[in-house]
């Protein structure tokens, strides 16, 4: 559907590909009305830092921030805070406002990202369980990153362990509960694991591996301890609860838009109705280095969407689609990821993780599909191009640090 | 605060406003410049915010530390004056600064 008459765009969802949306729109030339409808009380803001740098104290709320309110009134942009759009009406096209009203669109985009898994146990309501999610969590957390006292993390996922690194950096008492018999065990292969369980450990954090939490105790409403299915008692001042999420597909799927674990959408970020599009950690896209399709929840992906829902709008060329990526920091550790390693038949490391300076490659019938590298810059840049190429790559020269990931890269490439 | 001129890769010339102890990538994404995408908001983590310096400010934008380094080795066109804008931290020293963006972050 040709789209490139619309004047009324409407986009859901203030995080990372809403607010990216909005500015290929109108960097793309879009003049027409442009509405953001977002249910955070904050205008959009960056959340990598979140369970980083700003959860630290290093890193201002004003540096958060995408873009001033001035972008916004500059920008003639409609913004619409506080508010959870209630329905969509695809017949109407129009979006229901929670107490009467409705803003009409001929585009619309869906970027209602994702939420907190919530935990099924006893005690998750209790005063001081905290999800590690939204700016207003974090508000609520750091009051209580005191040193001294004691905090249980139940999940040892990256947001867990991002978590662990700056409360023990703070000089909190940190505890890690993982079900898995290892930390990262959805996301990483064991070698990974095994490094930040090291790392964590030599940090002073505890790690327990293969623990099932039974409940949460508590007195006077709020949280005292974790009780685990074993018995063990650990007393806690403070609980995150970091244990995955889930896609904010319902607006959609209520609307009879085609969802399964995310909503559906194309290449250009369109799902099954053609004026409707879905971007970021909601949607489900083909995946078109690995030949299938699914959910990716990160940065890259909220930016690349965002950025194909505009430009297929707009009637513009698609944008390139890069090999996904993420990162983590977790004290002086950049993991810098490149590609998706689910799958991976060999795995091949270069440095010695002991030198905290080191990178696992993944491959599945010797081509390159991931890789996760430490403070190692290189590897992740030249894995990023090797990833797309699609070139063969012999493991020996792959884990042969005496040549350079530049002419590893340049060979793979010309052959 | 520091006057910082954005050249675009047409020549175009953008100037801001930039506030002390801000990155002059953190400039460029709060007033809209393009040619910045700053994918990863300033982590070190993706090096797409790329730009040249002006000769003239080289010695005033401080040294290159070793994780932007290797960044940059694998970034495209780079030349002995590129930077990532998202090292280099706004200064009163900074003023009338000149970056120019290269044609393609990728």
């Amino acid at each position: 559907m040709d789209l490139t008459g619309a004047t009324r765009i409407v986009i859901i969802g203030g995080g990372q590909a809403g607010a990216q949306a909005l500015q290929s729109l109108r960097q793309g030339g879009y003049e027409g009305k442009l509405t953001l409808v977002a249910d955070e009380a904050a205008l959009p803001y960056q959340r990598p830092p979140l369970s980083k740098a700003y959860m630290k104290g290093e890193f201002s709320e004003e540096r958060l921030y995408f873009r001033p309110e001035s972008w916004y009134q500059d920008q003639n942009i409609e913004v619409i805070l506080s508010t959870h759009a209630a329905k969509i009406d695809r017949t109407a096209q129009t979006v229901e406002l929670p107490h009467g009203g409705q803003i009409d669109y001929d585009a619309l985009i869906i970027a209602t990202g994702s939420r907190p898994r919530a935990l099924p146990t006893k005690g998750a309501d209790l005063e001081g369980v905290h999800d590690l999610r939204d700016l207003s969590d974090v508000e609520r957390i750091r009051p209580n990153m005191i040193a001294g006292r004691r905090m249980v993390i139940i999940g040892a996922g990256y947001i867990g362990l991002e978590a662990a690194a700056v409360a023990r950096q703070m000089g909190l008492d940190v505890t890690v509960l993982e079900m898995a018999p290892r930390v990262l065990a959805r996301v990483t292969s064991p070698v990974m694991s095994e490094f930040f369980e090291t790392e964590h450990r030599a940090q002073g954090v505890t790690i327990l591996t293969g623990a099932r939490l039974d409940h949460l105790d508590g007195a006077d409403g709020k949280v005292s301890a974790a009780i685990l299915a074993d018995g063990t008692r650990l007393d806690a001042d403070i609980v995150l609860v970091g244990i995955g999420i889930l896609p904010n597909e319902e607006l959609a799927s209520d609307a009879g838009i085609a969802c399964n674990n995310g909503i559906l959408v194309d290449r250009d970020a369109r799902t099954s109705d053609p004026r409707v599009f879905a971007a970021g950690d909601c949607a489900s896209r083909p995946l078109v280095h690995f030949g299938r399709s699914g959910r990716l929840e990160s940065v890259h992906n909220a930016i690349e969407q965002g950025k194909l829902a505009a430009a297929a709008i707009l009637g513009k060329p698609r944008p390139a689609e890069d090999c996904p990526w993420f990162w983590s920091d977790q004290y002086d550790l950049k993991l810098q990821i490149a590609g998706l390693s689910q799958d991976y038949d060999e795995i091949v490391v270069r440095g010695d993780p002991k030198e905290r300076k080191f990178a696992a490659f993944y491959l599945r019938n010797g081509i390159l599909i991931a890789v996760d590298a430490v403070n190692s810059p290189p590897e992740f840049l030249a894995s990023k191009k090797l990833i797309m190429s699609g070139a063969k790559l012999a493991p020996a020269t792959l884990g042969d640090t005496s040549v350079s990931m530049k002419d590893i890269a340049a060979a793979a490439t010309a052959a | 605060m520091a006057k910082i001129t954005y050249v675009d890769n047409d020549g175009t010339e953008r100037v801001v406003e930039a506030t002390n102890g801000e990155s002059v990538m953190e400039a460029a994404v709060k007033n809209g410049i393009p040619g910045i995408d700053a994918d990863c908001g300033g982590a070190c983590a993706c090096a797409t915010c790329h730009v040249y310096v002006d000769k003239a400010f080289m010695d005033k934008v401080g040294e290159q530390q070793e994780m932007e380094k290797s960044m940059l080795d694998f970034a495209e066109n780079v030349q002995e004056n590129s930077r990532l804008s998202c090292q280099i931290t706004v200064s009163d020293a900074l003023d009338g600064l000149k970056v120019t963006t290269p044609e393609s972050q990728h």
